[in-house]
């Protein structure tokens, strides 16, 4: 038992890495503004992945995850700003400014897991939609947190070690972005293939079946809330050192539900599908904003599209997703690369029930 | 002691259930697989047979809850293929389901009104026909206000049984009703459904695992086994058949 | 303390608003068993139609009638053509689709119209009456208050004292049983998603005139509002959402008054957070179980 765990954890660490280097090397590739896209696009995933597993295993629909990465962000920019002030540079601050996030995340995400567990769906949601409201009210009145203009983070350069090498800030970013996200995501591919990943299915299936099967759906429910936090936070902190700037208006209910529709549309419960998801809700605003100026409308029209028609494209990517396509994007492509990975899955998963590995 | 199958000539044969070449199935193999069933007007029939031999899957599929992959239902000699649930009720086929079918946020009161409500228009109208219905079922004449969770196990099947019949249905299809009950309990439930089938000539189909009593008030006896009739004989013949009891009843 | 006796009055007012739409969200929780996050966005809706209207002939009443005649309407039309496609094994779909469609209804009424918000006039006088020299209610606030007391009224009459209103329960607490009782379940469900958009409408039109005016966003504070009143009355008691909208309404009105108006949100949510981890249940619910 054992040897067949530590084997499907070794292939998934090793998938991650085989990406994450595909990833820095297409940094190469890509100009300033496609690598500054693409580390948002690796924030995003961070909170995507977790939000994924949240909504589509363990079935607890947050409305309120842009909260936790504003609390990496906001952990990130207090601590890096503490180290500035007491002369701690480069790596250094970098990883006072990685805990500062971890810790705030986590501990919002604990709470919120505390509440998730006691509470069932729609309760839960109403919670977290009056938290994301209530975010802009709560950096104005707490002390340096910068009110609405927020607080500006510490700029990271390129180090001079790798100056040769990298051509651009945007790309270092880029790179920073990968690596966080490849730290932050892939402990949860490993929880969602594992033990625990069975574990929030049986939950959010059938809770007193769990429960007798001595599965405490409280702890689990909390534990990936906390676990979703946790990388959701390393999202926010990454945003926070490409944009060099953390302000409440940056983490609203537009993003909450933009992280919402990125996880739905891509799948819920795959971590693949958070991935196609991030670039979908990164991407398409920007694409849709190209294509609207391009077409050449009367100014006023053109103003009220702005930001509108994302938003009415991605509400009805919802409803379409949800009522006709429930697998959502990851499921078109299960067929093709499903029946390829599953095959090689199949040699380590020997006595594991198909039902209980496929989605 | 046997119990005459054919109704006496002077009542109408007429089937007033029928059931052909029915087949229901939810993914995969058949539940039902091809059955055929008449149950003539006022007959009192026992529908029998282990655990997940298909008793309730044909009750549910007579009432509409679940669609058959093909056959045919007849109420009464009309098709009731497409009609949904409601509108079969409608047409006087009743059912009282397996388990907690009380609402329990209601009173008794309003449970059996609620049963009342399609068929007899007017308040007064209605009032008449609940309080014919206390008559036949005394004990929930006392408990008429309260609530359907204060009730006790075997007042709740009474109540079930009573919002059935409030609108006077033709066929009363009845899931399990003892299941729970004491003995004494059910004795008492099933002796009031015999007397209001003789009474107003109503067509029962009994789905039970207590087999026993299902026999004491049933004519015919239909056993299932595997989505298939396997028996169809008189009440006394199945009841003294201890090849069949040990085969397919589990006794 | 005249000040004191202006933010009672205030947030009373305010209050009842509030209640009245958190009846809404008791109404669909009574007749579908589901909280439908999409309620403010259908109601705003029916408003930009009782807008239109009223522009057009002058009267506010008429308006009125279009408000609650267009929610009716989109209350149907959401639930026959969308709600019913969706799997509701659990509510999640359900949640998610909801959502869609705030997006979608908010982002299309901002393009068609844009961002302005577009005053709306009262139908009565908002100055204050003066008791005693202490400015309290205003004609529009008593109006309001009026109308509250009569949704609550002939609400209470429908589901309780009417067999429609039995057949609404009933529908919602017990599906298939109804059915087989010959209820017919799915035009109760869609009759009680009509009444709920047609009474949030009627809430949310109350409140535009108190606000800077009509806007696709109006109604978004008003919701988290309602449902912090439903969760804190119980979502299955029309009462408990008549006193929960009061004492939310005048908590918010206290504090916006001596503490200021960025603190009110926060305020919501420590309210929102004590209720549901304290007494899960509502103060008036009967045995509504919202723990996991």
């Amino acid at each position: 038992m054992t040897a067949t765990i530590s084997s499907r954890t070794r292939g998934i660490v090793l998938r991650a890495l085989a990406l994450t280097v595909l990833a820095l090397a297409a940094t190469f590739l890509l100009d300033s503004y496609r690598n500054y896209q693409l580390a948002v696009v690796a924030a995003v995933f961070c909170a995507t992945a977790g939000l994924t597993l949240l909504v589509g295993l363990t079935g607890q629909l947050s409305l309120g995850h842009a909260v936790l990465m504003a609390c990496g962000g906001y952990g990130y920019a207090l601590a890096a700003g503490f180290a500035v002030e007491v002369d701690l540079s480069g790596m250094l601050r970098f990883a006072l400014g990685i805990v500062g996030a971890v810790v705030v995340a986590g501990a919002v995400g604990g709470l919120l897991g505390l509440a998730g567990a006691r509470l069932r769906g729609p309760y839960l949601a109403g919670l977290t939609l009056a938290l994301v409201i209530a975010l802009p009210a709560f950096t104005s009145q707490v002390p340096g947190l910068g009110g609405d203009q927020g607080r500006n983070v510490p700029f990271e350069p390129v180090p001079d070690w790798l100056a040769p090498v990298l051509f651009s800030t945007e790309q270092w970013h880029a790179w920073i972005a990968i690596l966080v996200a490849a730290v932050a995501v892939t402990p949860l591919a490993v929880l969602r293939s594992g033990r625990a990943g069975l574990r929030m299915r049986a939950v959010h299936g059938d809770e007193v079946a769990a429960r007798l099967a001595g599965i405490s759906p409280g702890r689990v429910k909390s534990h990936a809330f906390v676990a979703g936090a946790l990388s959701a936070g390393l999202g926010g902190a990454v945003l926070a050192i490409v944009t060099q700037n953390v302000s409440p208006g940056g983490y609203d209910l537009a993003f909450s539900l933009l992280l919402l529709v990125a996880v739905v549309v891509g799948g819920l419960g795959s971590i693949g599908g958070a991935a196609v998801g991030s670039v979908l809700v990164v991407l398409l605003p920007w694409l849709i904003d190209t294509l609207t100026t391009s077409v050449g409308l009367p100014a006023d029209v053109e103003q009220r599209l702005s930001g509108n028609l994302v938003v009415l494209v991605f509400g009805a990517l919802l409803i379409l997703v949800t009522v006709v396509w429930p697998g959502g994007l990851s499921h078109a492509f299960a067929g093709r690369l499903g029946s390829l990975s599953a095959r090689l899955r199949r040699r380590s998963d020997q006595h594991v029930p198909q039902s209980l590995t496929e989605r | 002691m046997t119990t005459p199958t054919e109704t006496p000539a002077t009542t109408t044969t007429r089937t007033m259930l029928a059931i052909e070449g029915l087949t229901v199935g939810y993914a995969g193999a058949p539940v039902i697989d091809g059955m055929r069933l008449d149950v003539p007007h006022g007959a009192v029939v026992a529908l029998l047979g282990a655990n997940g031999a298909g008793k309730t899957t044909l009750l549910r599929t007579v009432s509409g809850l679940v669609r058959p992959r093909s056959g045919r239902i007849s109420l009464d000699g009309q098709d009731l293929s497409g009609l949904s649930v409601e509108d079969r009720v409608r047409r006087g086929l009743a059912q009282v389901p397996e388990g907690r079918s009380v609402v329990s946020e209601l009173t008794v009161e309003e449970n059996l009104h609620l049963g009342a409500l399609w068929k007899i228009p007017g308040r007064s109208a209605r009032r008449a026909a609940v309080a014919e219905v206390y008559e036949a079922f005394e004990p929930l004449a006392r408990r008429r206000r309260s609530m359907g969770h204060q009730l006790s196990g075997g007042e709740r099947q009474m109540l079930a049984l009573a919002r059935a019949l409030v609108a006077r249905p033709r066929v009363l299809l009845l899931d399990e009703p003892s299941l729970g009950l004491a003995p004494r309990v059910v004795a008492q439930l099933f002796a009031i459904l015999r007397d209001t089938a003789e009474r107003t000539g109503l067509t029962v189909l009994l789905a039970e695992q207590n087999v026993t009593s299902a026999l004491s008030i049933a004519d015919r006896g239909v056993v299932l086994g595997l989505g298939e009739i396997v028996a169809d004989a008189p009440a006394a013949e199945i009841a003294a058949d201890p090849a069949l009891r040990h085969a397919y009843l589990g006794f | 303390m005249d000040r004191l006796a202006f933010l009672l009055a205030t947030g009373l007012a305010r209050g009842l608003v509030i209640a009245l739409f958190a009846l809404s969200l008791v109404i669909i929780w009574r007749a579908a068993r589901i909280v439908n996050f999409a309620q403010a966005a259908m109601a705003i809706v029916a408003v930009y139609v009782a807008f239109a209207v009223t522009q057009a002939t002058g009267s506010f009443w008429l308006g009125l009638a279009a408000a609650l005649v267009t929610g009716a309407a989109v209350g149907a039309a959401v639930e026959r053509w969308l709600i019913r496609l969706v799997p509701s094994t659990t509510p999640l779909p359900g949640m998610i689709v909801a959502i869609g469609l705030v997006m979608v209804l908010q982002s299309a009424i901002s393009i068609a119209f844009g961002p302005k918000h577009r005053p709306m006039a009262a139908p009565f006088s908002e100055q204050p009456f003066s008791v005693g020299g202490v400015a309290v209610l205003s004609p529009y606030d008593l109006f309001i208050l009026l109308v509250a007391l009569g949704v609550v009224a002939v609400l209470a009459v429908l589901f309780n004292g009417t067999t429609l209103g039995l057949q609404m329960r009933a529908s919602a607490m017990a599906p298939e049983v109804s059915r087989l009782l010959g209820v017919r379940v799915p035009r109760m469900i869609t009759l009680g998603w009509m009444l709920s958009s047609a009474v949030a409408a009627l809430a949310v039109l109350l409140l535009v005139p108190t606000e800077l005016g009509l806007n696709a966003h109006s109604a978004d504070i008003l919701f988290v509002h309602a449902f912090t009143v439903a969760v804190l009355g119980g979502l299955d008691s029309p009462s408990g959402a008549l006193v929960g909208g009061v004492v939310v309404g005048i908590l918010i009105s206290l504090v916006t008054g001596f503490l200021g108006a960025g603190l009110a949100p926060i305020a919501v949510l420590v309210l929102l957070t004590v209720v549901l981890l304290v007494r899960p249940g509502g103060i008036f619910a009967a045995k509504e179980a919202r723990t996991a």
